[in-house]
């Protein structure tokens, strides 16, 4: 297979430059691309991967004739039949510790939980079974499993359904943890997740599905563990991960016209971290800023700040930043929604008070 | 009660008897500072472990319990692999890094006792998917205390098993206690075996601690769950001779309830007693057992403390698969 970068999909149009560590990119078809949904572009793999390999499954709620809350598994069942997209009654622990059993006894099922609120029901067997299991039996198990759900706010959904639940998950050792923001990251990604021998959690946005991009056509895998620099800049580094991206390289946008150049950093997995990619931009710009969703206090932005801060501390300029959720629930309200997680005017500000 | 040969009935014995011993033995080490944390003894409910693993092959699945010592001696399990796991040394099944409540052997079939009260009963359904997914004819096995039959994981693993038919025997150990809290406070219904029908599978009640009506309704129940026919809950009467864990000052029972109970529901006691009166063996033929198990025990005792502590913990690979 050859190696080559993967598409990207800055808006910007400016290359990644040195910093970018995708090379182990993997697609099959040169060059050829499709616009194509995120939500598309994870049934692309689904597909794919199902073809490739008869040991993979997919599990969960209303993932055949209704395809999927986000219809991410539209059209499956069709080609796969109802033991491979196999639906199952709301049962969230039994589904997820059915996937726990069928990935340490030979199968690599993709379990989707619809929300990732639902988590909840299901933490046990991910934190005390899939994620221990290899580590408690000495080395003898591998839980080849991928959890697929969505999070996050935007969509009027309130408290119960909005939620990005990240830094849960980052905080489980034994747990892969990615978060795709564009439709090619998806397809790339998911496909990586499932070829993993590891339970991989795989925390898809809802706001994110109905998003277009350039996807490769055929075999793409995104190896877990690269960030990518979705927009090259000198003045700042802006990391970020998921939706809040694509509210980062707007914000890029706008302080370009006001002569602040920023380098925006998509983690895209955020277990295991690439720290290098990180360290690298900030080393060259002096100045962090860490942007999520999820709420500010023990925020994965934490980890992030905190690393720069001990890792890179004689290259900064100033204190790493955090712009992050408020620490509330989720309101249902529109206009109450949007003020409790970062804007792109937030962004802009913050970016500017760091530089200034 | 269907007849059981000699062989048989020997194997059962043998297995019986050498979790006993095992139990005694570990609790020993334990009084001699050599085991860390905590161990919980499945003394009294050996003719289960013993009863369904008489019909499992090496490639069947198990999930087992806190309380795990049987079902993993049961399913054919190395007696040295196991005290090493206990006394920390690299040479246990785990490395070191389970202990007594995570050991696991997957080369027979054993995905691990559990810590979690429930947590293993999913995990076999799933197991039991992948049977039905690659349509072999492995079984697998959850067994789980009365405590769990209480728990969320019980409910959705059983509806999930009965609608896909899939082949998988829940086997509920029913000692009486859920640690300290009684069964018969812990539920409304006297046989929890009739909560089979709500899911739309056999309910099997039978005494755990003759090791024959084990054999059987386990037998019936594997050979159901080969046959494609679907899942079974069976639950088996047992006591727990010991506490909870060891050290438990069982409060929660009277000395008069423990010392009766012991004296008399001895599974093993039991089991020679219907060998020796079925004339399937004398009792200095199970005398001679009872030594060769001794023996080997004390082998697995010394080889396991011979073996060097477990190695430091190594990141990621003890972690994450490469």
């Amino acid at each position: 297979m050859p190696a080559r970068p993967s598409a990207r999909a800055a808006p910007s149009g400016i290359g990644a430059g040195a910093v970018t560590p995708t090379t182990g990119a993997v697609t099959s078809t040169e060059g050829a691309t499709r616009e194509m949904f995120y939500a598309e572009a994870l049934n692309d793999a689904l597909r794919l991967e199902m073809r490739r390999d008869p040991r993979v499954l997919v599990i969960g709620e209303d993932i055949a004739e209704h395809g999927g809350a986000f219809q991410v598994t539209a059209g499956l069942l069709d080609e796969f039949g109802p033991e491979r997209i196999r639906q199952t009654p709301i049962s969230e622990i039994g589904i997820v510790g059915a996937g726990v059993g069928a990935a340490l006894t030979g199968l690599r099922p993709v379990v989707e939980l619809m929300y990732v609120d639902f988590a909840g029901l299901a933490m046990d067997q991910l934190v005390n079974q899939a994620a221990q299991n290899r580590f408690m039996f000495g080395g003898q198990a591998r839980v080849p499993m991928v959890l697929r759900t969505q999070g996050g706010s935007g969509r009027g959904n309130a408290a119960q359904h909005s939620k990005s639940l990240e830094a849960w998950f980052a905080h489980v050792a034994g747990l892969k943890l990615v978060m795709p923001s564009t439709p090619a990251d998806a397809k790339g990604l998911l496909t990586a997740s499932i070829r993993d021998d590891n339970p991989v959690i795989f925390l898809e946005h809802k706001l994110l599905y109905r998003t277009k991009g350039s996807v490769p056509v055929g075999e793409h895998v995104v190896p877990l563990g690269t960030a990518e620099v979705k927009r090259a800049g000198t003045d700042l580094t802006i990391v970020t991960w998921s939706r809040e991206v694509l509210f980062c390289l707007e914000a890029a946008e706008k302080l370009s016209a006001d002569g602040i150049e920023a380098e925006v950093i998509d983690l895209r997995t955020l277990v295991p971290l690439d720290t290098e990619a990180v360290l690298a931009s900030v080393r060259k710009t002096h100045r962090a800023l860490v942007v999520h969703e999820a709420i500010r206090r023990a925020g994965y932005g934490a980890e992030i700040a905190a690393t720069i801060a001990e890792e890179a501390f004689d290259s900064l300029d100033a204190p790493p930043r955090r712009l992050a959720g408020l620490e509330t629930p989720i309101p249902y309200a529109a206009h109450l929604e949007k003020t409790v997680i970062p804007q792109v005017e937030d962004i802009v500000r913050v970016a500017k008070e760091l530089v200034a | 009660m269907t007849k059981i040969d000699r062989e048989t009935a020997l194997s059962l014995y043998r297995v019986m008897r050498t979790i006993r011993r095992f139990e005694q033995r570990s609790t020993t080490l334990f009084g001699e500072n050599k085991i860390w944390g905590t161990i919980h003894s499945y003394a009294g409910e050996e003719g289960i472990a013993a009863g369904v693993c008489a019909h499992l092959r090496d490639d069947d699945w198990i999930t087992s319990t806190h309380r795990g010592h049987g079902h993993c001696i049961a399913k054919r399990a190395d007696l040295g692999k196991m005290f090493a796991e206990l006394l920390g040394r690299e040479t246990g099944y785990c490395r070191g890094r389970g202990g007594s409540m995570h050991i696991a052997d997957t080369s027979k079939g054993n995905l691990g006792a559990n810590g979690i009260v429930g947590g293993g009963i999913p995990i076999a359904t799933g197991a039991a998917l992948t049977a039905k997914q690659l349509g072999t004819d492995q079984v697998a096995v959850s067994f789980f205390g009365d405590g769990a039959a209480n728990q969320g994981t019980f409910h959705e693993s059983l509806n999930l098993a009965a609608i896909w038919k899939l082949p998988a025997i829940y086997v509920c150990e029913n000692n009486q206690y859920a640690e300290s809290f009684p069964a018969d406070k812990a539920f409304a219904v006297k046989d929890i075996a009739i909560r089979a029908a709500g899911y739309g599978m056999p309910g099997v009640h039978v005494d755990g601690l003759d090791v024959r009506a084990v054999y059987e309704a386990a037998g019936e129940a594997v050979a159901r769950a080969r046959s494609g026919a679907g899942p079974t809950l069976l639950v088996c009467e047992s006591y727990r001779h010991e506490g909870h864990y060891y050290g438990d000052p069982r409060k929660y029972q009277s000395k008069d309830e423990i010392e009766g109970w012991r004296a008399r529901y001895d599974p093993l006691v039991d089991c020679r007693g219907w060998i020796v009166a079925d004339k399937l063996a004398t009792e200095a033929d199970l005398d001679a057992i009872d030594r060769e198990i001794d023996d080997e025990m004390e082998r697995a005792v010394a080889w396991a403390e011979t073996g060097p502590l477990a190695s430091p913990i190594k990141l990621p690979e003890d972690v994450y698969a490469g």
